[in-house]
């Protein structure tokens, strides 16, 4: 490979300036590592950014609310400092009832004169007891998963710790724990609940991000996933950065920055390069080649093995494993630009802004789910809902508003006729807005709508998912994304993954990256020679 | 079974084999391979063997006589239904160089080359040989069938692979008056193919391929044509061969001659790696004694990253060649460090006594260190006899493979005899 003498060769080169690769660039620059981010976009972010989508109206184009980003993250990195900002913090949810009697959920506690006392009580318990197994999950998703050979002294141990967190639950509480996480969120919710608001809504936040039904195996998984993000994040609960998730990435951006960081926007990684058997750099689309010790990739693992490095460089089994990858994601993500505040039922017109669930039963939920097994989109769809102008009225024009809602189960497939599925989705969304914000129609100005293929188009993520890999117990801790790939490193030394697609996941909480770094930064099986 | 019943079955077989899904021998598992109307004449024994889905001959009049012709005259032994795939493409070269253990960039148009590949632990998943047909083709042929794992491996690679078994008959002519029977069948110049070169002929009007390769390490070649013109070049085979002692052979035969060889047979020497289910039941090229195959320098292949690791740590055990004293055949017979069977250091995995070589030889699996040869090794031997079973200790050392060499094998232009 031929490099000018003169050329820099730095440590580290993360490609995709999503907020992962932000994430593990920072910690890496403040370790002292020279770091380079490459972005193929004109701006950092990859699905945390904001943009335009019509004329005067900016939104969030893929993650719209910070529901897991950690304490930690922003303490360490000292994000507050380089410019994060939230236009609102500890927001409710709110699950929408057509008859305008929704049901309020906030620190814990359920509210809404359609809840009975005993309801009111069993959310209170159950949400305790879920924060401590949330807990134990935290800790899961902080860590850098061990190998299952065991071979080394600190993968025992860390083995041990996460046993020793599930045993101190206590004895009641780990059988608990064991019983339900294999299980279904539909059983769960039912054991719980009768008030179908709210078993409709804690069902959503199963259901966001993940390609089954609340009847599907697993969904709990998802959920305490989420929840852990949520203890993660703390006080904040909730939140909205301010002029949207370009915020958040900006900051990031800063931090790297201030840490001696570079980072080049525009700038699309053709290939990583390979130097007797080892990874080397990246070439650019524009041919030119950087050099560098180690490559951790924040694209998707069938992105980052398959097309980047190419499998004429990975043994065929594991090609296999990486091709098998379930990355199909069934969340889009619609955005719509309003003449002015939308009126839902049974709001007062100073309303708060929250997250607005449209999910009003767990049968609601799972019927959304099933029509996209066969390729089809959901008539009823179920929806996160959040209009971020309440609270950043800097969004869009004076007294227009916006409303950014991720739908649920829309399959990647869309079967024979795209244009007309997309059409009818469209339909159903907006007659199903319609039945909580009746007069919604009228006040469209523009509307976009992304399903999993368009994310996949304008993020570059493999199958339009924000896991990047579907998150389920085969695809989780240390199987993630597959066994090989599953501790940051992949078979080619000094490649790491850093993205959604390594564990812990996706969601908008900068774990995946940390831990990437904290791997790298800790001599991993390759940086050590 | 009711009337209407069968009748609903034969409608879900005739709509099945509309779409291709029945294969038409689903009555009958084995298929004959095309020369089968002309073998059958010459079997007398009636004993046939399965063999990758065909029906093979065993034994066609006698071992004895069979194995004799393969080292003293010409033996024909019928390879159709041995797994053949075509690879081609833009990547075909590429694909393979990446599947395989051999540098397939050395291997030149109308050249073949016998290779392993292995799985991501570096351990066989089979062994096979690679004809290179020209810059983008190639035809893989291998001991069992690797369609899927081919496949996946195609991943990333712009190559097409298909299996071709049905689509190509194959009879391996193998001994020493092999190159002269081919010269009187009127193939010009056959004698000037080097050993693993690739010759086209014509005859009677039909292509045929000619490789010097075989499975006996004897002078010998295989004929490589359509099924269509199958019986019509058996018939003129055997005519080219008459007063050469040509004769068909069975399996039996073949397998004495392997043996000679020193060449490993999947299933015998090891277990595929895609197939094996206890812990440390895999074998890598190094423990089958085939480093020369590995080619750690040519770039990234299946399987490299452990092997070069296996290099650095050492094997558990390696394949060799061993001789036995007395003559009694060492199959199955473990082997011990002392005539006391106090510890064992391997096994036998082929055993044969050489009528060619007159030795008793045998391909073991030593465990490390034993395979350097340094410490005594005694094989422990069963004799039944008239259903008595006796046991026997018998002395045995490491010896060079191949047990049987001749120098006909290789030379350029082959002898006639």
């Amino acid at each position: 490979m031929s490099t000018p003498i003169n050329a820099k060769t730095f440590d580290c080169i993360v490609i995709g300036a999503g907020h992962n690769g932000l994430t593990s660039a920072a910690y890496l620059a403040k370790a002292g590592k020279s770091v380079l981010v490459l972005e193929a976009q004109h701006q950092v972010g990859g699905a945390a950014a904001t943009r335009s989508f019509a004329p005067g109206f900016s939104v969030s184009s893929c993650a719209h609310l910070l529901h897991g980003l950690p304490e930690k993250l922003i303490t360490e990195l000292d994000l507050h400092k380089y410019g994060l900002q939230f236009a609102a913090e500890s927001l409710p949810t709110y699950s929408l009832c057509a008859e305008g009697n929704p049901v309020r959920i906030l620190n814990g506690a359920a509210h809404g004169n359609q809840l009975s006392e005993k309801d009111k009580a069993a959310y209170a318990a159950f949400i305790k007891k879920m924060n401590k197994f949330a807990a134990v999950m935290l800790h899961i998703l902080n860590m850098v998963p061990p190998r299952l050979s065991l071979e080394e002294w600190s993968e025992r141990i860390n083995m041990l710790t996460v046993g020793w967190k599930v045993r101190s639950l206590g004895k009641r509480n780990m059988r608990e724990f064991l019983r339900i996480i294999g299980m279904n969120m539909y059983d769960l919710l039912t054991e719980h609940f009768d008030n179908e608001l709210l078993r409709g809504a804690i069902g959503m936040d199963a259901a966001l991000g993940a390609e089954h039904g609340p009847r599907s195996p697993g969904t709990v998984l998802n959920y305490l996933y989420r929840l852990a993000g949520e203890v993660a994040a703390g006080k904040k609960g909730t939140a909205q950065p301010k002029g949207g998730m370009s915020n958040l990435s900006n900051a990031l951006a800063n931090a790297v920055k201030a840490a001696g960081g570079e980072i080049r926007t525009n700038t699309r990684v053709e290939r990583i390069a390979v130097t007797d058997d080892r990874v080397s750099g990246v070439v650019l689309a524009s041919g030119e080649t950087i050099t560098a010790g180690a490559v951790l990739s924040n694209a998707d693992p069938e992105t980052t093995l398959l097309k980047l490095l190419g499998a004429a460089h990975l043994d065929t089994g594991f090609v296999r494993k990486v091709h098998h990858v379930r990355n199909h994601g069934k969340a889009a993500k619609l955005h719509i630009a309003l003449s002015g505040k939308p009126e839902f039922k049974g709001f007062k017109a100073d309303a708060v802004p929250g997250r607005l669930i449209v999910s009003p039963s767990i049968d609601y939920l799972e019927l959304s789910f099933n029509p996209s097994k066969y390729r089809e989109v959901p008539r009823e769809p179920s929806m996160e809902i959040s209009i971020p102008t309440l609270s950043d009225p800097t969004l869009a024009p004076n007294g227009k508003h916006i409303l950014s809602a991720i739908v649920q189960f829309v399959p990647y497939d869309l079967g024979a006729d795209p244009t007309a599925a997309r059409a009818a989705l469209t339909e159903n969304i907006i007659s199903t807005l319609e039945r909580y914000a009746p007069a919604i129609r009228s006040q469209i100005i523009a509307l976009e709508l992304l399903t999993p293929r368009d994310l996949e188009a304008e993020f570059g993520m493999s199958g339009g998912h924000w896991h990047h890999a579907a998150l389920s117990f085969d695809q989780f801790f240390f199987t993630r994304p597959v066994p090989g790939a599953a501790q940051f490193e992949t078979p080619l030394t000094g490649l790491y993954l850093c993205g959604a697609g390594a564990h812990p996941g996706g969601g908008v909480m900068g774990i995946a990256g940390r831990n990437a770094a904290k791997k790298l930064l800790s001599g991993g099986r390759y940086v050590r020679k | 079974m009711y009337v209407n019943e069968m009748e609903e079955n034969e409608t879900v077989v005739h709509e099945l084999r509309q779409i291709d899904l029945v294969p038409s021998h689903y009555k009958r598992p084995l298929i004959s391979s095309p020369f089968f109307p002309r073998q059958r004449e010459f079997v007398e024994t009636d004993t046939y063997i399965p063999w990758s889905g065909y029906s093979s001959v065993d034994v066609f009049s006698s071992v004895e006589q069979e194995y004799f012709t393969i080292r003293n005259a010409a033996s024909v032994f019928d390879l159709t239904p041995m797994v053949k795939y075509s690879v081609r493409g833009p990547d075909a070269e590429k694909y393979l160089d990446r599947l395989v253990t051999r540098d397939v960039k050395k291997i030149k148009p109308n050249r073949v080359a016998y290779t392993v590949w292995c799985n991501d632990a570096g351990h066989v998943i089979d062994d096979g040989t690679i004809f290179r047909l020209s810059a983008t083709e190639f035809r893989v042929c291998t001991a069992e069938r690797q369609l899927d794992w081919f496949l996946y491996s195609a991943i990333g690679f712009n190559v097409e692979v298909a299996e071709v078994t049905q689509d190509i008959a194959a009879l391996a002519l193998q001994g020493p008056t092999s190159c002269l029977v081919l010269r009187m069948l009127g193939l010009q110049g056959v004698e000037l193919l080097k050993p693993f070169d690739i010759g086209h002929f014509t005859l009677h009007g039909y292509p045929l391929m000619v490789s010097r390769t075989g499975f006996t390490g004897d002078l010998g070649y295989e004929l490589w044509m359509a099924p269509e013109n199958a019986i019509a070049f058996w018939d003129a085979l055997m005519i080219a061969g008459e007063g050469r002692g040509i004769r068909p052979i069975g399996y039996q035969a073949l397998e004495m001659a392997r043996i000679e060889a020193g060449f490993i047979l999947p299933n015998v020497e090891f277990v595929s790696a895609e197939h094996t289910i206890r812990l440390n039941r895999d074998r890598s090229p190094f423990e089958l004694g085939l480093d020369w195959l590995v080619d750690l320098k040519k770039g990234h292949f299946n399987g490299r990253r452990a092997l070069l690791a296996e290099k650095e740590k050492g094997s558990r055990q390696r394949l060799v060649g061993i001789e036995i004293e007395g003559n009694k055949p060492a199959h199955h017979a473990l082997i011990y460090s002392s005539a006391d069977a106090e510890k064992q250091i391997g096994a036998v995995t082929s055993a044969l006594w050489s009528p060619t070589c007159k030795r008793n030889i045998a391909l073991a699996m030593l465990d490390a260190p034993y395979f350097d040869g340094k410490a005594e090794m005694w094989a422990e031997i069963y004799l039944h006899r008239e259903l008595v079973w006796e046991r026997r200790m018998c002395k045995c050392k490491i010896v060079e493979r191949p047990f049987f060499a001749p120098e006909r094998r290789r030379q350029t232009p082959a002898p006639d005899r």
